[in-house]
């Protein structure tokens, strides 16, 4: 990327007002809005709690899930919640090993979506148990009953490759925010928030003696946190994919889940801008630049998807297996034919909109669209996930999946928890990476300076 | 000028921008000095040059630990599957390699990441919150648009009147002391 080419934040900031634009949000007083979001969204996470508390109580028969149908909603919630997170891994670490600058706006709050869809994600998994009060014998431990895990199975693989995926996250996010911890702490008014945020900053202090090894760390976390993008749906998938059932034991899983993933993060990541960047005013930040690159890239993945479709029908029919090609036949045609053409409508002709300069760099198309993604997204788990499962080899075993209202609850309340973490987010720390940004703008690197005098 | 009672921790210079303190940089190393840094509120590129500053070792420490991350895994999954727990599924072998490369490479990148977040913060001295620095009110512009040079007392060259002379000569304002206020 050159610096010739159009800034990447507008309205020519200067280092100051940039910092004051982005630590202003969460120095002024509390906008009524975000009373009004917040007690809404943490009326729909109590509700999860409700819920859950419920589930725990009387047992998984509130759901849905029957013979044989095992794996209902709580599969399909964890894997979306999952998928949603990699988008933002794949903008902090991967765009920034291709020194894509344009990340720097965007990477911040993407992070932060990761860990409370992680976040999410990790309830669903760990409450489908059953008796999740043993829930801790998933982790390897001496233990009187002299047991161990089963490592050469992928669900072991789930917990391992998801944990590792949240902490990671976790310990990225914290380093990129140390610097603007302490931009936080040199701007507070009150020696509470000073001294708030100086212990949050760890004393941060800029030296670069300290600068040296922080960029080695980053460096070093970005280029871990990149396989991690491409590792850790690919295990999601091979809960799938390692089975004998047809419509999920196929070996184009982990590319197509991990294409899936990015594909509805990014959706995310846009829908969250574009209400982030308009009620907060920093469109001069997050510009109409970003959302359209991220456009770009959301059309490249829903072709993978798109692809993945294609190719999965092509192999069921070419494979010759009777079982693979009626499961497909009966993904596009059978009971769930409603939710297959759900998540091919939304995942693969919504994003052919973005061909379109003029509807790519349109908010309102972009919002719309993106919303649809991220249901089509929803839906794809919910294809694989059910209607693989309600009709398989005998005809006998078949029935058809109901969610109960527990289980549909359980899933707004999750979208409740998202926004709460989310809001609180928003509110109390820096929304926009503000080292990073200053780092990509122009008055920043010192051979601009030798230009001007010549 | 100073306080005579006050300890001097070290003395402090501001420059205008990224340019003027790199080439600050660049006169207080040649002047000798070792215990100094620069601050500024994004890493500024060609510093690490001018101050005569080493490549920073995370990277063998980060390398050291994925790797042993990688190896812990492996001992875990051979020791509690063939040795410990011995259990026959699906007629797979017990020392099942294959299967072990999830999880080996899961903890590579855990202990890797841990050790490039405990590494770098334990190489930085931090959490640190007390700092000479931060006795300089100016200080404050620091993580916003301040671009400062600080000279520690510890320094053998470090001699009060000298040194905030020299900080002068190479184009400093705002010099200052830092002592207790």
């Amino acid at each position: 990327m050159s610096n010739t080419a159009e800034p990447l934040i507008l309205n020519n900031p200067t280092f100051a007002t940039l910092s004051s634009d982005v630590s202003q949000l969460t120095e002024k007083k509390t906008p009524l809005p975000w009373y009004i979001l917040f007690s809404m969204a943490v009326s729909l996470a109590l509700l999860l709690f409700g819920m859950l508390g419920y589930l725990i109580f009387e047992g998984v028969g509130v759901w849905g899930v029957n013979n044989p149908v095992g794996w209902g909603f709580a599969i399909v919630n964890f894997v979306f919640w999952v998928g949603i997170g990699h988008a933002g891994t794949l903008i902090s670490a991967i765009l920034f090993l291709l020194r894509q600058k344009w990340r720097t706006s965007i990477n911040r709050f993407a992070e932060a979506m990761t860990l409370f869809a992680v976040i999410c994600a990790l309830i669903f998994p760990a409450v489908h148990v059953g008796r999740i009060w043993v829930v801790y014998w998933m982790i390897p431990y001496p233990n009187q009953m002299g047991l161990w895990q089963n490592f050469r199975s992928p669900l072991e693989w789930d917990i391992f490759a998801v944990s590792t995926y949240f902490l990671v996250s976790l310990m990225f996010w914290f380093v990129g925010l140390m610097p603007d911890l302490a931009t936080l702490r040199d701007r507070a008014k009150s020696l509470k928030r000073k001294k708030l945020f100086g212990f949050l900053s760890l004393g941060w202090r800029g030296g670069n003696k300290q600068w040296k090894h922080y960029e080695m760390a980053y460096l070093l976390l970005a280029g871990l946190s990149t396989p991690l993008v491409l590792s850790v749906h690919s295990v999601v998938s091979t809960d799938f994919a390692t089975s004998n059932l047809p419509g999920w034991h196929t070996t184009i899983f982990p590319p197509y889940f991990v294409a899936g993933a990015v594909f509805s993060g990014l959706a995310m990541v846009t829908t969250l801008a574009i209400i982030v960047r308009k009620v907060f005013k920093i469109e001069h930040i997050i510009t109409i630049g970003h959302l359209e690159k991220m456009a770009k890239v959301m059309m490249a993945t829903s072709m993978m998807v798109g692809y993945s479709y294609g190719m999965e029908m092509f192999i069921a029919w070419y494979g010759g297996n009777i079982y693979e090609r009626f499961a497909f036949v009966n993904r596009a045609f059978g009971p769930y034919a409603w939710a297959y053409w759900t998540m091919v409508s939304c995942n693969v002709l919504t994003p052919q909109l973005f061909w379109f300069k003029k509807l790519r760099t349109s908010v309102p198309v972009l919002f719309i669209a993106t919303i649809f993604i991220n249901i089509g997204m929803w839906f794809e788990r919910f294809v694989i996930v059910v209607s693989s499962l309600s009709r398989d080899f005998l005809p006998s075993s078949w029935a058809y999946y109901k969610p109960t209202w527990v289980d549909i609850l359980t899933f707004v309340g999750s979208l409740g928890l998202f926004f709460s973490l989310f809001l609180l987010f928003v509110r109390f720390l820096p929304i926009v990476a503000m080292s990073e940004v200053k780092g990509t703008l122009s008055q920043a690197d010192p051979h601009n300076y030798e230009k001007n005098k010549h | 000028m100073f306080k005579e009672t006050a300890h001097i921790f070290g003395a402090l210079a501001e420059f205008d921008n990224p340019h003027d303190l790199l080439l600050a940089a660049e006169k207080v190393r040649d002047a000798g000095y070792k215990s100094f840094d620069c601050h500024s509120p994004f890493p500024i590129h060609g510093m690490d040059e001018a101050m005569g500053l080493k490549r920073s070792p995370l990277g063998w420490i980060v390398g050291f630990c994925a790797l042993s991350g990688a190896g812990v895994a492996v001992l875990l999954q051979w020791w509690t599957g063939a040795v410990a727990y011995p259990l026959v599924i699906a007629g797979k072998p017990l020392f099942s390699y294959q299967a072990y490369v999830p999880i080996g490479f899961g903890l590579a990148v855990l202990f890797g990441a841990v050790s490039a977040f405990i590494g770098m913060l334990t190489l930085n001295k931090l959490p640190q919150p007390w700092h000479p620095v931060f006795f300089s009110e100016r200080f404050e512009k620091m993580s916003t648009d301040g671009f400062f040079i600080s000279i520690e007392s510890n320094d053998a060259k470090f001699a009060a009147a000298e040194t905030l002379e020299f900080l002068h000569s190479i184009g400093g304002d705002h010099v200052e002391l830092l002592q207790e206020a």
